[in-house]
């Protein structure tokens, strides 16, 4: 448990040290302050769409570490390293997840408020973007790190993970969006359980294409 | 008395064959090590010396025939496996924190390889011999009992020759077998040598 541990903290260390925590912080909060312009400030129009923009922006930031998650680490031998320690590769995936929830999911929640202010979103609407989000960023965590696992050591592999996980996040879009209405609970339950199966699903996928990475 | 547990490191690898790609690189292979043995791996470029740490380590399958080990194993190879952005210590100290080692330990496998004025350092600041240094301080701070070592004297000075020589002997000594794979031979007396062909310059 403490060998887990460590792994989570280097996670995490690795994404503070390499800018993979700031980068897309900056980039969600960029996205927040430019919509303005190009709606012009006008409230009601940002009120009903704003919550749907922080939603993109989400989506879209979780593209930006995919490159850091694997890549140097496989390159670096730390993968080899773990394997030859008898650390499954599903194992070390859920490591990277939950570093990710830690390095991505927390401070762009935290970003969320921020940008919500930033957007003029209503504080009524803040609660339940916040909870949405709350929920698919583990999803989108683990899908980061999947497609990392995938496209490693590609050619054009940050292009290919942009195809890749756009079409991917469609059902965490459309029913995050959809607890946006005026009546969110249906939404809010369909985006619950889709998040878990895709979080519960992506150490067991990040973990096979690890594997098949292996040279 | 030795203060080892049973059973004693071994590796077994009995007729093994690989390909990788659409190549033949080992063949029929046999290679057995006992406690205590120190083997050096030799042979041309692309003979599979790397390929063969890479199988004993479990980081590769064999196409053909079996391979068991019984001990902890440890590989320093081409890569580092340290964070760059680390000092060595904390680098080191990760490695230590997975493997269940001690600070203590970690202390030791600096002062062995004569790192310990670099310990604040950056991986990333380390020349080429330092970082290799690095990469056999993470060696003996496992605790592991085959240590695999490829091509350990790359880009050593003399001094850090002798003290890698010294830790293996030291290490065979304590009843753990290392395997060298390497171009020269190492000063120290090996308890055989391995030569390696190609498989494919006579198929």
């Amino acid at each position: 448990m403490k060998a887990f541990a460590a792994l989570v903290a280097r996670e995490v260390r690795v994404a503070w040290t390499g800018g993979g925590l700031w980068l897309p912080v900056i980039f969600y909060l960029a996205v927040a302050t430019l919509f303005p312009f190009v709606t012009g400030p006008d409230k009601a129009l940002l009120a009903r769409t704003g919550g749907g923009i922080l939603w993109i922006a989400a989506l879209l930031a979780t593209l930006l570490p995919i490159e850091r998650l694997i890549l140097p680490d496989r390159q670096a031998g730390i993968l080899d390293q773990l394997a030859m320690r008898g650390w499954s590769d599903e194992l070390v995936a859920t490591a990277k997840i939950i570093g990710q929830i830690f390095a991505f999911a927390l401070p762009l929640l935290l970003a969320t408020v921020v940008g919500s202010a930033l957007i003029g979103l209503p504080e009524a609407q803040l609660g339940t973007l916040l909870l949405g989000l709350a929920l698919a960023l583990p999803a989108l965590s683990g899908l980061s790190v999947t497609i990392a696992a995938l496209t490693a050591g590609l050619s054009g592999a940050s292009a290919l993970g942009g195809l890749l996980l756009v079409p991917i996040t469609i059902p965490l879009l459309i029913f995050g969006a959809g607890t946006l209405s005026e009546n969110p609970g249906n939404a809010m339950q369909l985006l619950a359980a889709t998040a878990l199966a895709i979080t519960a699903l992506s150490p067991f996928a990040a973990g096979a294409a690890l594997r098949a990475g292996r040279t | 008395m030795s203060s080892r547990q049973a059973p004693l490191p071994s590796i077994s690898v009995d007729n093994v064959a690989v390909i990788r790609g659409n190549r033949l690189v080992l063949r029929g292979l046999t290679v057995t090590a006992r406690s205590g043995d120190i083997i050096w791996v030799r042979g041309a470029n692309g003979c599979g010396k790397s390929t063969l740490l890479r199988l004993i380590a479990g980081l590769l399958h064999a196409t053909a025939g079996s391979i068991q080990t019984e001990g902890r194993i440890a590989l320093a190879d081409e890569n580092l496996a340290l964070d760059a952005n680390l000092t060595v210590a904390k680098a080191l100290m990760f490695w230590a924190d997975m493997d269940g080692a001690s600070a203590d330990a970690r202390s030791a496998a600096l002062a062995d390889m004569d790192l310990q004025g670099l310990a604040q350092v950056p991986v990333r600041f380390l020349s080429t011999g330092q970082r290799k240094r690095a990469s056999i301080a993470r060696v003996l701070t496992s605790k592991a009992d085959i240590w695999l070592l490829d091509e350990p004297y790359n880009g050593l000075d003399s001094a850090s020759c002798a003290r890698l020589d010294q830790a293996i002997t030291a290490h065979a000594a304590t009843g753990g077998i290392v395997l060298v794979a390497a171009h020269q031979p190492p000063s120290i007396n090996v308890a055989h040598s391995l030569i390696l062909d190609r498989p494919e310059a006579d198929a």
